[in-house]
């Protein structure tokens, strides 16, 4: 907050509160012995495996089984018969390999921290919203505000996915094979979005941040929401995560695709004041 | 981010350089470049053991992590405990943001995996089940 007492601002009385935080002394030292995990979290091996029939079972108990079957030290799990039920595979904050034969509800696999998902069938409204690390990848399609308020972690959907896609996300790395539909990146804060075919209207409406590369048409782009060219990065980065998953086009060229970024002029939203004033009288 | 090509621009300076930062008393935006996309060609030892110990095939949520400046200081964001961790004073800075940026995410990943983070102490006291 290097400046505020010699600002402006400062001068007209404006700053009546600290505005910097405050800071903590933490006792921790770069080169102790540490994990790859976090402290809490379960021992797994992935070659241990085992497997969850859904059928006539709960998505209460069939959440604490997969808690039950990590704290056990399963690193592989293989869910059965999901029947799209809705909060399936939420909140699991471990590595663990989960695969899911089916398809999943609103909400699967929300607020999850670390697990790689693979799921071969189609997931509902709002998949991975809040996912903080991980991978999860549709072979088939997805509902709307898929990876909604998104943190971290690469989320992958085979098919096309519904409007508002990876609203308001805050990192990460969503990539889409098909289409996304209206509105997808809406206030979108920082990570990266992949659209290997269309975009519906408004694309990264109210973006602050973040990147969107579309490889098909995109329909209208959203407020703020402005192309950019292209680095040799950029180009660098699409073909190696695209092959990942293996949605780099034949040619091998990501030439086709446009790049939108943030045109920064919603940053000062306060400079609408004036505007909004003159509305009201 | 593209006018401070200097790596060290937030160390040696304020960053309150636009008449509206002048105005309000702070910078506007991030002390660094939140969408540098990662140079693989760099990761260190430690990360590459990281990667292939969760199974995954680059640096996932770390795609995010960058060095960044405050208060005059290099330091990464921890989103778990929603501050600043600044990086040891004795640790000497690389010449260039991409090798900072793996720098600090190998910092993090210590720091958050470290019995004394303090997301621990929270757990231990808050835990419902």
């Amino acid at each position: 907050m290097a400046g505020v007492k010699s600002s402006r601002s400062h001068d007209m009385g404006m700053h009546t509160e600290q505005l910097s935080g405050r800071a903590m002394q933490l006792f921790f030292n770069a080169e102790e012995e540490g994990g790859f995990t976090y402290a809490d979290a379960f021992e797994v091996d992935f070659n241990k495996r085992a497997e969850i029939d859904a059928e006539g079972v709960s998505v209460h108990d069939i959440n604490l089984r997969i808690r039950k079957l990590m704290q056990e030290g399963y690193g592989t799990i293989v869910l059965k018969n999901p029947g799209a039920r809705h909060s399936l595979c939420a909140g699991i904050l471990n590595r663990l390999n989960l695969i899911i034969e089916g398809s999943l509800g609103y909400f699967g696999c929300g607020l999850i921290d670390g697990p790689n998902v693979r799921i071969s069938g189609r997931v509902g409204w709002s998949f991975a919203e809040n996912m903080m690390a991980g991978v999860c990848v549709i072979e088939k399609n997805a509902g709307s505000t898929f990876g909604a308020a998104l943190r971290g972690g690469d989320l992958v959907c085979k098919g096309s996915v519904g409007s508002r896609t990876g609203i308001d996300m805050k990192g990460g790395t969503i990539l889409i094979g098909g289409d996304t539909g209206a509105f997808s990146g809406f206030m979108m804060q920082r990570g990266r979005m992949v659209v290997c075919g269309n975009a519906g209207k408004n694309l990264g409406d109210s973006m602050y941040d973040g990147t969107i590369y579309v490889g098909g048409e995109i329909q209208s782009l959203g407020v703020d929401a402005v192309p950019e060219e292209m680095s040799d990065l950029d180009r660098e980065w699409l073909k190696r995560k695209l092959s990942m998953y293996e949605l780099l086009p034949k040619d091998g060229s990501v030439d086709h695709f446009t790049k939108i970024v943030a045109g920064r002029q919603l940053w000062n939203y306060d400079n609408l004041e004036p505007t909004e004033k003159k509305l009201i009288l | 981010m593209a006018k401070k090509e200097d790596v060290d621009y937030f160390l040696k300076q304020s960053g309150i350089d636009s008449e509206r930062e002048k105005i309000i008393g702070q910078h506007i935006g991030y002390r660094y470049d939140v969408n540098l996309l990662p140079d693989y060609s760099r990761l260190t030892p430690f990360l590459k053991e990281y990667i292939a110990h969760m199974g995954w095939e680059d640096l996932n949520w770390l795609e995010d992590v960058h060095m960044g400046y405050e208060e005059g200081r290099p330091a990464v964001f921890d989103r778990n405990i929603n501050g600043w961790v600044t990086v040891p004073s004795e640790m000497k800075l690389p010449d260039n943001q991409q090798d900072r940026d793996m720098l600090a995410r190998e910092l993090l990943v210590k720091f958050q995996m470290s019995p004394s983070h303090p997301l621990v102490q929270l757990n231990k006291a808050y835990r419902k089940f």
